[in-house]
């Protein structure tokens, strides 16, 4: 049952992809995208880890990819311009990702034959709150941290008028 | 049970497919989300190792890369509005001043 589900989700999420790469029109690209972030949390789902796919699902595919339609809608979309001739690019593209994913696998079977654990309830909610306070807390707080430079930036950038 | 090099399989899939966007694309913003596809896919291969290894630290480290992505997320919209601002276009092609 879980193969199942895996299936779908993975055919969902890397079709999404795929489609979104095709596209041409920035907001079904965003679309797309949201598509599969959102199949994406349904995967973490499968990993047991309910807290991640649930920021996955409200944070990525709700909050990012919202934030990205906002900042399309804002230009002006008109259409793309003529299809121009860049098949040597898309090629380069497809050989370099071929590439990589040869260089991905096997960096991933050498990490996975070094070392096998059996696999421990990892879900536990209070466990991870416990975690987020106490090893990781100079890191928590930091990311607050961080939130805060990034809004303060953002308004500091685009928030300016255009005669100053 | 659903072994982890399934998922770091998708993993490695979804990433190369995101660097694939990121060149095939001409666009800031498009380009800009294929990053965020990138991202996602560490985000994947970080649960599949922290649930192999059955400790709940990949998913603190998943809620630290996604507050990061969202903040540069952010900043990085903010600097693509004033370019399209200033150039009345966000097309790679439209911003080669550098090539001499």
């Amino acid at each position: 049952m879980a193969w199942v589900i895996f299936a779908i989700l993975s055919i969902l999420c890397a079709g999404a992809v795929t489609a979104m790469i095709v596209s041409r029109n920035q907001a079904h690209n965003a679309l797309f995208l949201v598509l599969a972030f959102a199949s994406l949390g349904g995967i973490f789902g499968l990993l047991e880890a309910p807290f991640a796919a649930g920021v996955q699902v409200l944070v990525y595919a709700g909050a990012i990819m919202v934030l990205f339609l906002f900042a399309i809608m804002m230009f002006d979309l008109r259409e793309a311009g003529p299809r121009e001739k860049r098949r040597l690019k898309v090629v380069l593209a497809g050989g370099l990702g071929l590439v990589l994913l040869a260089e991905l696998v096997l960096a991933g079977r050498q990490a996975l034959s070094a070392g096998r654990a059996s696999a421990a309830a990892g879900g536990d909610l209070a466990h991870l709150g416990r975690l987020l306070f106490t090893d990781y807390l100079y890191a928590f707080e930091i990311t607050s941290l961080l939130i805060l430079a990034a809004l303060v930036g953002a308004l500091a950038l685009a928030g300016r008028r255009e005669g100053e | 049970m659903i072994p982890p090099l399934a998922f770091l399989g998708l993993a490695a899939l979804l990433f190369v497919l995101g660097t694939i966007a990121f060149f095939v694309k001409k666009d800031l913003l498009v380009q800009f989300m294929a990053v965020e596809i990138m991202l996602n896919a560490g985000n994947l291969a970080i649960l599949a190792l922290g649930r192999a290894t059955g400790k709940a630290d990949g998913q603190a480290l998943v809620l630290f890369v996604i507050t990061v992505a969202a903040a540069e997320a952010v900043v990085g919209l903010a600097i693509i509005v004033l370019v399209f601002r200033r150039r009345k276009s966000i097309r790679t092609d439209d911003l080669k001043d550098l090539k001499g």
